[in-house]
């Protein structure tokens, strides 16, 4: 079995809010310090330590962070530089920047400032998902904190930089943690993926170089800046690397937030922190393994893989944001599809033709193939919907809405297909497993 | 130079410019059909169709070739130009996947809608459509929407490409369309169910790719492919859009845009487009000759022999007048007649002003329309341009959206549907503006290519000619004329305006001009005067002359009459029209006149043989060839006049300048020459103004 990680390598020492959430107590645990000397040691250490790090996007692309810095101008033109983080975390299941917002706010304030210097951006904001309530309150107050303390604002940390941080507080539509309509949503206007490119690098905020960030991202950007990159890369296989906040959810006994080390075996991963599958690992029925919008795994899968990009993604399934679901047998999965489809049906902001129409369609059909009132050949029909779906669209939404169904089809078919015929043969179309 | 980038498209290499879309290299270069619905070349990129997409080899997914460019495109790993493909199976798929869900929600009535014929998702389906439907739910329905009395909506139809709110906000600049909610409730709305307050609203009907924005002056008129289509030249304003004419059994029953990327792009103002049902209405099908204070119908023969008795008269004593539709054979052949019985007080110039009669470009729109996207500021004097050339006030936004234009305003300050600074009111503030440090005053004087334009109405009488002088003097000390750039501009708002200058249908020798004929003759010293479709003018002091009316319509003139000679409309005859440009340009005709109405030419010539007086022309073509050995300006069709420089010092003459506030012409847009005042659809469109006009008084108070 492998190792699991030790308390002191995890990077939000107060994920459960067991301790106090303000500057002080942050400080003790270690945040803000040598903020300072991080930023003497300038832009271009900052971002080789990231690059060297190994650090992914966490908000579900898995896109090297660093990468993606180094991607802003090398120069300030006449455009201002900004920092955006994405903070509208929605997708079904995950729960990580909710943690992190409520109990550590200072560790995202600290990597904001961290990263905006890297970017060279004098302001920075934060886009926070709409019904986090509890959550503006925790961050505006950090924020304000921060301000006093003079951590943030003019010549921030005695750097003598210049450092301005805005919270955003969204209005609740799912869409908008797409990073260009995060963008439009943020500029006063209705929440609609732009085209790329351009891409927010150079066009971005009020048409200025933006960098678009996950919460996750950002916040662990100063503690593995202090820990060095060296110690981030210990932790996962290669090209995974480092810890990575899991929410756990579902049919588990404890469900839970969970820093963990990427590339920890799914099943060490439940057993341990989740307290189990309900009814025992041989009551798993299957699992999304991050966030809604990724195919689900079967147990065979489950049994072995590796939660990390790489081997998630072997299995044609995805790390997403790392939002485990899991699901017993007394799981209706067609139904837990369906109810999946309607909400990116939902969801969809109506722009692009693929994802405006056929989310409504696929929703429809799921609905129907719930209690069984299909054709065989519509399973093929729904496929084949979902694949014109898939990578039609402006933004990822399209593609988040066909792969649950994919997953569905590729490891379920039968299911699906018993409950057709049961219903033409009026018996009951499922039946609960037995606990 | 342009940046020139090596691309493969369907196999063969191509040297395409950098900054060109896909769409446009693939369809330029590689000779292929793109096929879109939300793309047009003059809207903003929305790139939400997706029926446009294209393979990029590499490349993970399909991509929207109307949004790529082609200098976003990477080499391939070899180095060579990256390939792309327009007849792949991946693209065939996605094409066909796109038009599948397009279809889903889209009811099959093609037999009872308007588009029916021209709609292009009815065209792309027969491309990429399947034989049959896979879709098996109940279809989206989607409640119509008001948008006034132009624009009929059967909003189920829409496929949501956007391309209404983009023109309405960007081309139009009103924000009155909109798509709300999400997803597949997305639905085009106008801002609070309220009728399109915009002049050029009828263009959301030619954009709109569907059934879903159809004409409802038209609505079940008639099938495309049942109408005559004839090109023509529209008489509303002087712009001289460029107009197709489409008529059914000698009834115009739409009129629609042609592009002329020149003068009106690709638009028309709302009252060129549905004036059509005016042309029906209020007709002059025969003469008339007026007995004991009524009107009773003639004959040709009887009518012209009325008229040709009262010409044969003392010419000191006879004035013509010619009005604002008049084409320029009309015009010519009512000079030429006129001069041969030795009258002298002619005028084409009905609304009073005193321009003309000097060098041409004196009275043109110098900078051309299409030139103003080349200023950088621009002055506007005594003008509403959004009412009396919508075709200039768009590509004045046009300007000013792209950036760099400030624009300032001397005169009435209404919504140009563009910012401008309200520098003045008076022709006052003109002399005021030379000395003025207001900010877009210091920016005209420092300005590149500075443009002046001066509303027409605003040089009536002596004291235009004093504004004229002081605009010209103006125009002399800043940079606005110079060896290579004229923007001193004149806009007209009379289609016949330009023509009958540039043949000089003015006062002769002692002759007297538009106002002093109505003087004289209210006073008796002019007894008869020959109308050439004249009705915006003071009829009252008529009375007592013997009024001759050539015109198609019953209107002012017309109602004055004694003797009525029923000419033919603007689409009923063929006909040359110069535009405010000084830009020939030939209308066909469509229909023929109504009863026994002739073509105006032809009314003249027939009458100068009952005067002995026989016109040199006995066909069309030979006036057109008169017309153009006279005057050698009609000669160049289609083409705006070199630029012409003049010394802005010598225009007009010096004189007190009023400091009464400029009045803009235009009160009502839609009521301005007969055939408008005809049209019920104009009617209608001035109520539904009017009406708000109200509403938004009521609620001020």
């Amino acid at each position: 079995m492998a190792e699991l990680l030790q308390d002191k390598d995890r990077i939000f020492q107060n994920l459960y809010g067991l301790q106090d959430q303000g500057l002080d107590a942050a400080q003790k645990r270690g945040a803000w310090i040598g903020t300072s000397a991080m930023i003497e040691q300038g832009r271009d250490w900052i971002i080789d330590q990231i690059k060297a790090s190994g650090l992914r996007g966490r908000g579900g692309a898995g896109f090297p962070t660093g990468l993606k810095w180094s991607f802003m101008p090398k120069e300030v033109g006449n455009r201002p530089h900004y920092l955006v983080v994405n903070a509208d975390e929605s997708e079904p299941g995950s729960c990580k920047d909710r943690d992190i917002l409520r109990h550590d706010p200072h560790l995202l304030i600290e990597g904001c400032l961290v990263a905006s210097f890297a970017m060279q951006a004098n302001a920075c904001y934060i886009y926070l998902r709409g019904e986090y309530i509890l959550e503006r309150n925790r961050l505006q107050a950090a924020i304000d904190e921060a301000y006093a303390a003079g951590l943030v604002g003019k010549n921030a940390c005695g750097t003598g930089w210049d450092f301005d941080i805005y919270m955003h507080h969204g209005a609740g539509a799912y869409i908008c943690g797409e990073e260009t309509a995060l963008l439009e949503s943020l500029e006063g206007k209705k929440g609609q993926p732009r085209l790329k490119p351009p891409f927010p690098a150079n066009a971005g905020l009020y048409g200025c170089p933006t960098t678009v960030n996950n919460v996750e991202s950002i916040a662990v950007v100063p503690t593995i800046l202090r820990r060095g990159a060296d110690w981030f890369t210990q932790f996962g296989r290669e090209n995974n690397k480092g810890t990575k906040v899991f929410s756990l959810s579902g049919h588990v006994n404890t469900p839970c937030n969970i820093e963990e080390a990427l590339s920890i075996p799914m099943k060490t991963l439940i057993e341990t922190y989740g307290g189990g599958v309900r009814g025992g690992w041989d009551n798993l029925k299957c699992v999304i393994p991050g966030g809604s919008s990724v195919p689900l795994l079967p147990k065979e899968i489950c049994d072995t893989v590796l939660m990390d990009f790489d081997a998630l993604r072997e299995h044609q399934s995805g790390l997403g944001t790392a939002a485990v679901i899991v699901m017993d047998k007394s799981t209706d999965v067609v139904k837990a599809i369906a109810r999946l489809s309607y909400f990116y049906k939902h969801e969809s902001c109506g722009q692009c033709t693929p994802c405006r129409e056929g989310t409504g369609w696929m929703w429809r059909v799921m609905e129907r193939m719930v209690v069984g009132n299909a054709k065989t050949s519509e399973i093929d029909m729904l496929l084949s919907v979902s694949k014109q779906v898939e990578g039609h669209t402006i933004c990822a939404l399209g593609d988040a809405a066909a792969w649950p169904i994919q997953g569905l089809i590729r490891h379920f078919r039968h299911e699906i297909e018993e409950r057709i015929d049961n219903y033409r043969a009026d018996k009951p179309t499922f039946v609960q497993a037995a606990e | 130079m342009t940046d020139l980038r090596k691309l493969n498209i369907d196999g063969t290499e191509y040297e395409v410019p950098a900054e060109y879309t896909l769409m446009q290299a693939c369809e330029e270069f590689g000779g292929a059909e793109i096929p879109r619905f939300c793309y047009h070349e003059r809207l903003s990129v929305a790139g939400n169709c997706r029926m446009c997409l294209v393979e990029w080899v590499g490349a993970p997914k399909p991509q929207a070739s109307c949004a790529l460019q082609v200098k976003d495109l990477r080499p391939n790993r070899d180095g060579t130009p990256a390939n792309i493909r327009t007849n792949s199976e991946t693209v065939k798929k996605a094409r066909e996947g796109v038009m599948e869900f397009l279809l889903i929600n889209h009811p099959l009535d093609c037999p009872i809608c308007d588009q029916g014929g021209e709609c292009d998702l009815q065209d792309q389906a027969m491309g990429y459509g399947r034989d049959t439907s896979r879709f098996e739910e109940n279809k989206r329905a989607v409640d119509d929407k008001n948008m006034g009395p132009l624009v009929n909506t059967i909003m189920t139809r829409c496929i949501q490409c956007t391309r209404c709110v983009r023109f309405i906000t960007e081309v139009a600049g009103v924000q009155e369309i909109g798509l709300v909610n999400r997803g597949e409730n997305a639905e085009i709305t106008t801002y609070l169910e309220e009728s399109l307050t915009s002049e050029m609203s009828g263009n959301v009907i030619d954009l709109c790719p569907v059934g879903a924005l159809t004409s409802k002056p038209y609505a079940f008129n008639a099938r495309p492919w049942e109408l005559d289509k004839v090109d023509s030249i529209d008489v509303m304003d002087a712009v001289g859009s460029n107009i197709r004419v489409d008529s059914r059994r000698d009834a115009v029953l739409r009129i629609l845009p042609v592009t002329n990327d020149d003068v009106n792009e690709e638009w028309i103002s709302d009252k060129t487009r549905f004036v059509w049902d005016g042309l029906a209405r209020q007709r002059l099908d025969r003469p008339f000759i007026r007995e004991n204070g009524t009107l009773r119908p003639a004959g040709w023969d009887e009518a012209l022999g009325v008229v040709a008795v009262k010409l044969k008269g003392d010419p000191t004593q006879i004035a013509a007048i010619a009005g604002d539709l008049c084409d320029a054979e009309s015009m010519k052949a009512l000079k030429d007649l006129m001069e041969s019985l030795g009258v002298k007080h002619l005028d084409c110039r009905q609304d009073g002003s005193l321009i003309g009669g000097g060098a041409r470009a004196e009275y043109l729109f110098n900078s051309t329309i299409a030139g103003l996207e080349d200023a950088d500021a621009i002055l506007l004097v005594g003008t509403n341009p959004r009412h009396e050339a919508p075709l200039v006030n768009t590509r004045i936004r046009k300007t000013w959206i792209e950036g760099g234009l400030e624009i300032g305003l001397i005169g009435e300050a209404v919504d140009l549907t563009y910012a401008y600074e309200h520098v003045g009111t008076s022709a006052a503030d003109v002399a005021g503006f030379a000395a003025s440090t207001s900010k877009f005053a210091k920016r005209f004087k420092t300005a590149k290519n500075p443009v002046i334009i001066v509303g027409a109405a605003a040089l009536r009488g002596e004291a235009g000619q004093a504004l004229l002088a002081e605009l010209g003097q103006l125009a002399k000390e800043t940079n606005v004329i110079r060896e290579d750039h004229n923007g001193f501009n004149i806009l007209h708002g009379a289609a016949s305006r330009v023509g009958g200058l540039d043949m000089g249908f003015l006062p002769g020798e002692g002759g007297l001009a538009t106002d002093a004929i109505l003087d004289a003759a209210q006073q008796g010293a002019v007894k008869a005067v020959y109308l050439l479709g004249a009705d915006e003018l003071d009829t009252s002091k008529l009375k007592d002359a013997f009024v001759i009316y050539q015109g198609h319509h019953g209107d002012n003139g017309a109602h004055v009459a004694d003797v009525i000679l029923p000419g033919a409309a603007y689409t009923e005859k063929s006909g040359l029209y110069v535009n405010m440009e000084g830009r020939v340009q030939m209308a066909d005709r469509a229909t023929s006149p109504k009863g026994d109405a002739k073509e105006d030419w032809a009314i003249l010539r027939a009458l100068s043989a009952k005067l002995d007086r026989i016109l040199p022309y006995d066909s069309l073509d030979a006036l057109r060839e008169k017309l153009m050995a006279d005057h050698p300006t009609f000669m160049s069709l289609d083409t705006a006049p070199d630029r012409a420089i003049f010394d802005g010092a010598a225009l007009g003459a010096k004189g007190q300048l009023s400091d009464a506030p400029f009045k803009n012409p235009i009160e009502d847009f839609y009521m301005t020459n007969p055939i408008a005042r005809a049209s019920n659809v104009m009617a209608e469109c001035s109520a539904v103004i009017e009406e708000k006009n109200k509403t938004v008084k009521e609620a001020a108070e």
